[in-house]
């Protein structure tokens, strides 16, 4: 068990007194400890060799990769391919222009991570953000050349369509939360349904029906295109599985909280706004930053449907016949860029789980 | 003079409103939709699944489809084969996580470090990523057939898949091996690069989030418990058995069944690299006949037929092993 027991390693005998109870406590311990060091000796080394040592890096060298007698992992192929993989077809000149969305989307989130402003203001920030990210992509005002955006890609891509989804999914998660709980059986039954149905089916059928069976929908003439498919397609499946979350927080508030608030004649909206919600979102951080990892990592499903974004990218780059067959290394490429997202939100919301009192370890239990 | 409306009033109007905007919408995409098939000439309704299929299906479990069977026979092997790889790797994945949930707990610094890295590893990277990258792993760095990699006695690993014995009967017992011949194998079962994949990324994911419901379930048991096994002079692995596991076991099943429905439902991720899951006929179905309402209508159906259909088992499950006077 993970005790917090902090040794100063710094003496040895303290040292030799920590290896022997966390490594040699029972011969059995002893066996594991020797066999994983066993292991990872056999195995490290030529890993190291085949990922650092042996490697090519430069683009340049590519002819190289093919010679299995020398080469090992061949990383040229992210060197060579690296703007494709950020900015998708971007126009090559304008590139200074996702990349300034990538950068201001960061920024954001790590001033949200780490507290660094007040709500109000974080807000507005993020509004203002939504505005400038749109100028940025599309131009077409103050002297910046129009972009379509057929031609957006990578990582810019799958960054917006996280947080674009995440965002508009939030109003529409809170309504169906709100409409589970409600007391009008239309109402309640319809929100149920809704939220049963798309948790029950895979995101890959909402995302063919957006893709194949919403243009049926559509007036003869009027076309949305595919990106704006997905999205919607993206934003009407995370509110069911947000609003499950907004649920759990609704249900955490003491019932005394909203009688209260009745007592004082609060009409229902403003019970919702000034009563309920503050404190069930307050609650259901830690939940939501997981579900937040869960779709950051599901957007990469778009990959199905043809959309562009960071792993189609990669996927794409490795029909280039120059790099085809190091589909190794392009895809390890890819799970570092998608863990180097993920890990830090997850232990973002482990540190806010201990914060708030609720255990880390009972989050598994309690999330599915 | 306008009589303000009371509470309950206010409810049914507010109802009858919704009702009828419902209607109204609903209505208005049908007609959308009944324009759009006249003038694109798709057909409609599910005549087409008693049609003649016309594609060969690579893999299949217990019942095969040639290109001349019908539509609906194609669907029920792509539906056999989603169950084949969800069945095989939930079993894996349970090994592995229970074992995962285990280490994590173990005395041993290293062994819970290493539990606890495969699982934040595993956790933070999408499974679409995985499949593509146990995929590439299979058909590009393996030696080809002839110069397979042979792991445990009968097994063959090549990048034309895995071929594993198998058990032609039981009693006596015989296990027919693959044998090597010009180009692949034969004998034994020859499981595809991307059913291997499949199975392989699947049971590897799964199994991550199944070791931190394990540990989690583990650890919410009491102290005392623990305490008192001991007092009583149990062994550490009696006290496991006897003690911990059978109380923990009531908190692990409902969030281990939900992930085996994860586990299906991901397998529809199988379309990615070409395995013949529901989902991949599906879409070849919908390309082939245009009928898209159809298709992607038979894919919910399926999927939320087998996600209720475990939930209410699961519920049944509970019931039972609830706690008397628990509250459920």
């Amino acid at each position: 068990m993970s005790t917090r027991l902090r040794v100063t390693i710094a003496h040895p005998a303290a040292l030799l007194h920590w290896t022997r109870i966390r490594l040699f406590a029972t011969w059995r311990s002893s066996c594991v400890t020797l066999a994983i060091v066993y292991l990872a000796a056999k195995l490290l080394p030529s890993l190291f060799d085949w990922a650092l040592l042996r490697a090519i890096w430069s683009p340049s060298h590519a002819a190289l990769c093919r010679d299995t007698r020398i080469a090992g992992a061949c990383w040229a192929f992210v060197a060579d391919n690296y703007r494709f993989i950020l900015f998708g077809t971007f126009p090559a000149e304008e590139q200074w222009r996702p990349a300034l969305v990538i950068v201001s989307l960061l920024a954001l989130y790590a001033v949200c991570g780490f507290h660094l402003l007040r709500r109000p203001t974080l807000l507005r920030l993020w509004f203002g953000e939504l505005v400038v990210i749109a100028v940025l992509m599309w131009g077409g005002v103050f002297g910046l050349t129009y972009v379509e955006n057929e031609r957006w890609g990578g990582l810019t891509l799958t960054l917006l369509l996280s947080t674009f989804g995440i965002a508009l999914a939030f109003p529409l998660a809170i309504i169906l939360a709100l409409g589970r709980r409600s007391g009008m059986p239309l109402i309640r039954w319809l929100s149920i349904g809704y939220i049963e149905l798309i948790r029950g089916v895979p995101l890959i059928s909402v995302l063919f029906m957006a893709s194949v069976m919403l243009p049926l929908f559509l007036p003869p003439g009027v076309s949305i295109d595919k990106l704006l498919r997905a999205q919607v397609a993206m934003i009407l499946f995370a509110a069911a599985y947000l609003a499950e979350v907004i649920r759990g927080g609704l249900q955490a508030i003491p019932a005394q909280q909203e009688e209260a608030a009745l007592a004082t004649g609060l009409g229902y909206w403003d019970r919702v706004r000034d009563v309920m919600l503050p404190q069930a979102l307050r609650i259901a951080i830690p939940p939501l930053v997981n579900t937040f990892i869960g779709f950051f990592k599901d957007t990469s499903l778009v990959v199905i449907i043809g959309l562009f974004d960071f792993l189609t990218s990669i996927k794409v780059s490795l029909t280039d016949p120059t790099w085809s067959g190091f589909g190794v290394e392009a895809y390890l490429f890819a799970a570092l860029g998608y863990f180097a997202f993920c890990y830090p939100m997850s232990r973002y919301s482990q540190r806010l789980e201990r914060q708030t009192g609720y255990g880390t370890s009972l989050r598994a239990l309690r999330d599915n | 003079m306008a009589r303000r409306l009371d509470t309950r009033q206010r409810a049914v109007l507010c109802q009858i409103l919704l009702l009828v905007a419902l209607c109204t919408a609903g209505w208005y995409f049908l007609t959308n939709v009944v324009d759009n098939l006249l003038s694109r000439r798709i057909a409609s309704g599910f005549g087409f699944l008693w049609r003649e299929a016309g594609f060969e299906i690579g893999e299949s479990t217990l019942l095969s489809a040639s290109a001349a069977d019908s539509y609906l026979k194609a669907l029920t092997v792509g539906l056999l084969n989603t169950f084949r790889v969800a069945l095989l790797a939930s079993t894996f994945a349970t090994l592995i996580g229970g074992t995962l949930g285990l280490a994590r707990l173990s005395p041993n610094w290293l062994l819970a470090k290493i539990a606890a890295g495969y699982v934040e590893l595993l956790r933070n990277i999408p499974l679409v990523v995985q499949l593509f990258f146990w995929y590439a792993v299979i058909t590009e760095s393996l030696p080809a057939p002839a110069e397979a990699l042979n792991p445990l006695p009968g097994f063959y690993l090549s990048n034309r898949g895995l071929a594993v014995p198998i058990i032609v009967t039981l009693l006596p017992l015989q296990i027919e091996h693959p044998t090597l011949n010009a180009f692949n194998f034969s004998g034994g079962v020859v499981l595809s690069p991307e059913f291997t994949a499949l199975f392989l990324g699947l049971a590897l994911y799964t199994a991550a989030f199944i070791g931190e419901i394990v540990r989690a379930g583990i650890l919410a048991v009491d102290r005392g418990q623990y305490e008192a096994a001991q007092a009583q002079g149990l062994s550490q692995g009696q006290i496991m058995r006897l003690i911990i596991l059978p109380q923990a076991l009531r908190l692990i099943v409902p969030p281990l069944t939900s992930q085996y429905l994860n586990c299906i439902k991901n397998s529809s991720l199988a379309v990615a690299i070409g395995y013949p899951d529901l989902v991949s006929i599906a879409n070849t179905v919908i390309n082939q006949t245009g009928q898209a309402i159809e298709g992607v209508a038979i894919i919910m159906l399926v999927y939320l037929t087998i996600s209720l259909t475990i939930s209410a088992a699961m519920n049944f499950y509970n019931r039972r092993i609830a706690l008397r006077g628990a509250r459920t």
